[in-house]
């Protein structure tokens, strides 16, 4: 082994210290498109972890024999290739899912975390800690999707999963759920928070 | 006074550093300098010293305010008179009703706002920043007198976290502060800021004022026109005919302190003759406003109703001239340069008649025109440096 890389921080890392939407800052068009509900951030986020595992471990496995200059288109193929399955899984057994999140899908092969993760990571490292990569990094966004998506369902709209969580007597006097949380721009307010608390749990990232 | 000053200065020591009581310093110091001019003196060189700090700039623009939020209380009160089928209007009832429908709002603002600058004074160690003064009246000024309370203190503390703190405070933020609140409240909760269940009183209070039936309804004039096909006939809650002379009084329903367009203009003198709002802002929004009104009548259909509004009344109505006076002029967020004034305020006039004709779902456009324009300040002042810097080297080369 060439390189030797510690396991355990490949898969930890991303979780917090290198989170790809707070600390690297990649996949906030994704953050800002399909977390007004919870259900469909967490399937986006389930999606990402799947597709960003397996593409990392077909091109670790493929990595010494893509010549360089066509390896973007390489990997691009491979991205397709696995949004398509998981696009088409989707389609079959949750349609209704599916429908919202609608080309936000087919968007993952545009994702920066895949993108980025594959040319700095899988390209240079072994299958088996490039599978851990995907998802670590897979599981840091969906942390950070689940988080975002939390707080825009239960302030928006009063749910969590679809279920109301925001009691009707509360309705009754006075309460109204906040209009705002549904529109984009407090996605990014909602993801600019986390990423303050983030920031001031760890100084060594403060600028 | 004097007692008042001895006691203070009776218990300044606590809070001095090493006093028991060290952690409130940045509050103590907030209420002595908000009450009597710092003695202090500057220790070395010569420095001019100016009793008019930012403490007294914010209190005249309260001043300036005051009119205006007399006129609302007294429109608040004729309204739901008016409602009420009444056709005597007494005086002081009538104050008296908008007074205590009001009051609720301006305190929650107050504490809600003043809460999170004094903690996050006290927090940095700073000392407490003054720019809430104006903000937590203007806030319930250009708020629908019937908003629920805990819509305020909510909207209150996004624009002071968001809008302000995270900017660094007075003086640093980029949008204006009181216009963010009512943004989030527009989007956040449209129901409870548009339409035409809000803008009139329903409720007595205190025995005052008269309650009105759940099914009332009166739309402000703006509301009536959007909602109108081609030219109309702006009525008051009771069908009758208003008049131009009302929308300038304004005796009309609307947010609380922004319908008199008069009130607005004494408020104006107030800020010019104490240097503090620019007058080059205030004219340009103006022709800003009257150009657009022009272009719209001239190009008038019935598809976007509003543009039949004389020139008059798209001036005398909404928000126009309140945010011309008091929002556009906010010495932080507008424009710096003089020729960037000019361009400034006049793409404020322009983009409010503009947003208020054409887009139907804004029934007022003043808002998000002047949050607009804040955002293009800077752009706007940095072209007219650039513009002169080019202008001056040709002038070297030459």
């Amino acid at each position: 082994m060439a390189e030797k890389v510690n396991n355990r921080s490949v898969i930890f890392n991303p979780l917090s210290k290198n989170n790809p939407v707070v600390v690297q800052v990649l996949g906030i068009c994704s953050v800002l498109a399909v977390t007004a509900k919870l259900e469909p951030a967490l399937v986006m986020g389930m999606s990402v972890i799947a597709v960003l595992a397996f593409s990392n471990v077909i091109i670790s496995l493929i990595r010494n024999t893509i010549p360089t200059n066509i390896r973007i288109i390489v990997q691009l193929v491979v991205v397709a290739g696995l949004v398509v399955i998981v696009s088409q899984l989707l389609e079959a057994f949750a349609y209704d899912v599916s429908k919202q999140l609608s080309v936000f899908i087919g968007l993952i092969i545009t994702n920066c975390i895949l993108m980025g993760r594959l040319e700095a990571f899988a390209m240079a490292n072994r299958p088996w800690p490039s599978f851990l990569d995907g998802i670590g990094n897979g599981i840091g966004y969906t942390i950070i999707l689940v988080i975002v998506g939390f707080f825009r369902e239960l302030l928006g709209s009063g749910t969590l999963l679809g279920y109301q969580v925001v009691p009707q007597w509360c309705y009754d006097h006075g309460y109204v759920n906040n209009g705002l949380m549904i529109l984009p721009p407090m996605a990014l307010i909602v993801v600019a928070c986390i990423i303050w608390v983030h920031r001031s749990y760890n100084k060594d990232l403060q600028e | 006074m004097k007692s008042l000053k001895k006691y203070l200065d009776k218990i300044k020591p606590q809070f001095e550093p090493g006093g028991k009581l060290h952690a409130f310093q940045s509050v103590f110091d907030g209420f002595e300098t908000f009450l009597f001019t710092p003695n202090e003196t500057s220790k070395s060189g010569v420095h001019i010293h100016d009793s008019r700090d930012s403490k007294r700039t914010m209190i005249i623009v309260v001043l300036a305010l005051m009119p205006c939020l007399l006129m609302g209380m007294y429109n608040a009160g004729y309204q739901n008179w008016l409602a009420a089928g009444q056709t005597e209007f007494p005086f002081w009832q009538l104050m008296g009703y908008g007074f205590f429908s009001i009051l609720p709002a301006i305190v929650v603002t107050y504490v809600v706002g003043l809460g999170i600058e004094f903690i996050v004074a006290q927090w940095r160690g700073e000392e407490i920043q003054e720019g809430f003064l104006v903000t937590g009246i203007l806030i319930p000024m250009i708020c629908p007198i019937e908003t629920p309370l805990w819509m305020l203190a909510v909207a209150t503390a996004f624009s002071v976290i968001f809008a302000k703190e995270v900017f660094g405070g007075t003086g640093y933020n980029i949008v204006n502060i009181a216009l963010i609140t009512r943004a989030f409240l527009f989007f956040a909760y449209p129901a409870s800021m548009s339409g035409d269940m809000v803008f009139i009183g329903r409720d007595s209070i205190l025995g005052l004022g008269f309650n009105l039936p759940d099914t009332f309804t009166g739309a402000t004039p703006l509301g009536q026109i959007a909602t109108a096909t081609g030219a109309t006939q702006i009525v008051n809650i009771n069908g009758e005919v208003t008049t131009l002379w009302d929308m300038f009084l304004g005796l009309i329903p609307g947010s609380f302190g922004e319908t008199s367009t008069l009130c607005i203009l004494v408020g104006a003198l107030i800020l010019l003759s104490t240097g503090i709002a620019d007058w080059r802002i205030i004219v340009s929004v103006f022709v800003g406003g009257v150009v657009m009104s022009l272009i719209a009548n001239w190009t008038a259909t019935a598809t976007y109703p509003a543009s039949f509004l004389s020139v008059g009344e798209q001036l005398c109505l909404g928000g126009f001239a309140f945010a011309a006076v008091f929002m556009a002029t906010d010495p932080v967020t507008a424009a710096r340069t003089t020729v960037g004034k000019y361009i400034y305020g006049f793409l404020v006039g322009v983009i409010a008649i503009l947003i208020r004709n054409y887009n139907s779902g804004y029934p007022e456009g003043a808002m998000l025109a002047v949050l607009l324009m804040n955002v293009f300040a800077p752009l706007i002042d940095y072209c007219v440096v650039q513009a002169n810097i080019n202008r001056r080297l040709k002038r070297i080369k030459a």
